[in-house]
């Protein structure tokens, strides 16, 4: 689902974000990309949805090139990745129903399958019958809901998260993650980067740990937890 | 749940075309166009919100649209005055005092059995006189007078084959030749050089519209590139999730539709109030050099021209600010 294959990628100026990035996640799989704060997990997501092009290697999204790709067919690629911002980033002149509805409505469904859709992604984050509410009248982690109805309204086969419980407490992060459980298990690859070590151990899933920009490591949680306390032990 | 629905066109195996149709399922047509309305619509009511601004905007519009508008109905309407004169190319000559009425009838004849020549009409100097007492509001001053001052006049009326210049000027020259005549005259002259004034004119609008049709690119461009720097975050937003260029240009394209067709109805309504104004002294003048004109308002022609010219100046003026400032606005 995604092929990452040598990624450098540098910004003017001479900055180098990412180097000599290589993984391969395989569809329906669930992903946690951990870092510090500028070790590139947001250069990572943005190659990803073809914000940014890589300055070398090649990334390749459902079997297609984003290297080659001609920029009139990014919609395309974007409508198949459902991305869940750590801002939200919702439409603050729009009812919450709109803005789950933007998706469906960009890709030109039927009023009545957006209608349905929409209900459909509300009820699964569990915010029916907040349809008519403007966003600014919700909390943080409903706007985060709405956030991610609005990412998988659509349907996408692939899901990127960057942060997405940044500003949530530690119960509401929860919820958000076994939202993305729920729909891992339905067949969608989910890539979520994050810097919360205490959620992540909690779950168990491949993890990529970037450094740097450069993959330090690629292994399940487990793994990670196994070697922490190993390195705590041996500090003792 | 439902089977994803699958947006690309599926490779379906069809032998019997070469050309690969395209398939669109007819929901979807449905859903294009119902999208179109809907935006015609939301677009609408995005003004609406802002009613002032959009009434500045549109008044700005509109005032420039109703110069050209009002002009081009004025001179519509002097034209109209003239084209009762313009066809009826005729020659008066005025016969030498001291003439027999018998003789002019004469002369009549023979005129009339000219080439090129359709009638001949006699004014006698009575008929001269009382024509000039009715119409000039002078009779007491003629009365006044011994004598009747006023020639007799012949007024030639020329074939329609025969009312190119060039002939007439042939014939003018011929009937000048007559010894009873005094003076031959074209009453075409003023006739003629007031539609070449109006073809002038008519000139000075078409680059006065121009020029303002300029000037309402430049407003509509620049109240769409304010509108579209204010929304840059949605654009923003919709961009990520997959918003083709078309589908984010759509709002702002039908903004410009908006501006334009109510800056246009704005203008309309102008040159209505202007000719409103206008009609009664107009009437009252007309009146008083016994004429049966009346302005004319705007027409339908001129009603669609303005509208429509409304409606392509919004279009195209958003469709630039569009162009060049959409692009600019890319997620980072």
């Amino acid at each position: 689902m995604i092929k990452f294959d040598n990624v450098n990628k540098r910004y003017p100026g001479g900055h180098e974000a990412l180097s000599g990035v290589s993984f391969h996640i395989e569809p329906g799989e669930m992903v946690f990309l951990t870092g510090h704060s500028g070790a590139g997990k947001s250069s990572l997501l943005k190659l990803i949805a073809c914000i940014e092009r890589a300055s070398r290697g090649n990334v390749i999204i459902d079997g297609q090139n984003l290297n080659r790709l001609k920029s009139r067919h990014i919609p395309a690629l974007r409508r198949k990745i459902g991305v869940v911002f750590q801002n939200h980033n919702l439409l603050f002149d729009r009812t919450v129903y709109d803005n789950v509805a933007l998706p469906l409505i960009i890709a030109g469904y039927h009023q009545s399958e957006v209608g349905r859709r929409v209900r459909a992604a509300l009820d699964k984050v569990g915010l029916l019958g907040r349809e008519r509410a403007m966003p600014i009248t919700l909390s943080g982690g409903e706007q985060q809901r709405v956030g991610i109805a609005r990412a998988v309204v659509n349907r996408p086969p692939l899901l990127l998260a960057d942060e997405p419980t940044g500003n949530l407490d530690p119960e509401l992060s929860k919820e958000i993650m076994q939202l993305f459980e729920q729909f891992n298990q339905v067949g969608v690859t989910v890539l979520v980067a994050t810097h919360d070590h205490d959620l992540i151990s909690r779950l168990d899933h491949r993890l990529l740990t970037l450094k740097q920009g450069r993959l330090d490591r690629d292994g399940s949680t487990a793994d990670l937890i196994g070697e922490t306390v190993a390195a705590a032990g041996g500090g003792i | 749940m439902s089977p994803r629905r699958e947006r690309r066109k599926s490779p379906r195996p069809n032998n019997s075309t070469n050309t690969p149709a395209r398939q669109k399922p007819r929901g979807k047509v449905n859903a294009y166009f119902t999208h179109h309305l809907w935006v015609l619509v939301s677009s609408l009511g995005v003004l609406w919100r802002t009613p002032f601004a959009t009434f500045m905007t549109a008044a700005v519009i509109g005032i420039a649209l109703a110069l050209p508008a009002g002009l081009h109905v004025l001179l519509q309407n002097v034209q109209k005055l003239s084209t009762g004169w313009e066809g009826t190319a005729q020659m008066s000559l005025f016969i030498k005092q001291g003439v027999s009425e018998k003789r002019i009838q004469k002369l009549a004849k023979k005129l009339r059995g000219w080439d090129g020549v359709e009638e001949v009409r006699y004014i006698s100097r009575e008929q001269a006189l009382e024509e000039f007492r009715k119409l000039s509001g002078f009779g007491d001053a003629l009365d006044s007078l011994n004598e009747n001052p006023l020639p007799a006049v012949l007024v030639v009326q020329p074939t329609s084959e025969a009312s190119e210049p060039a002939q007439m000027e042939l014939l003018l020259g011929k009937v000048r030749e007559l010894k009873p005549v005094d003076l031959a005259q074209l009453d075409m002259e003023w006739v003629r050089r007031l539609s070449g004034i109006i073809e002038l004119g008519k000139r000075g609008v078409l680059l006065l519209g121009s020029l303002l049709s300029l000037a309402i690119l430049l407003v509509i461009g620049n109240t769409i590139r304010l509108t579209i720097l204010s929304r840059r975050d949605e654009i923003v937003v919709t961009k990520l999730i997959g918003a083709t260029n078309a589908f984010i240009r759509r709002p702002f394209l039908y903004t410009g539709f908006w501006y334009g067709l109510l800056g246009a109805v704005l203008a309309w309504m102008l040159v209505g109030i202007r000719l409103g104004l206008l009609s009664e002294p107009v009437s009252r003048l007309s009146f008083l050099y016994n004429s049966q004109f009346s302005l004319g308002g705007l027409d339908l022609e001129t009603t669609a021209i303005l509208l429509g010219s409304g409606i392509f100046l919004g279009l195209l003026g958003s469709w630039l600010a569009v162009g060049k400032h959409l692009q600019a606005i890319e997620p980072s």
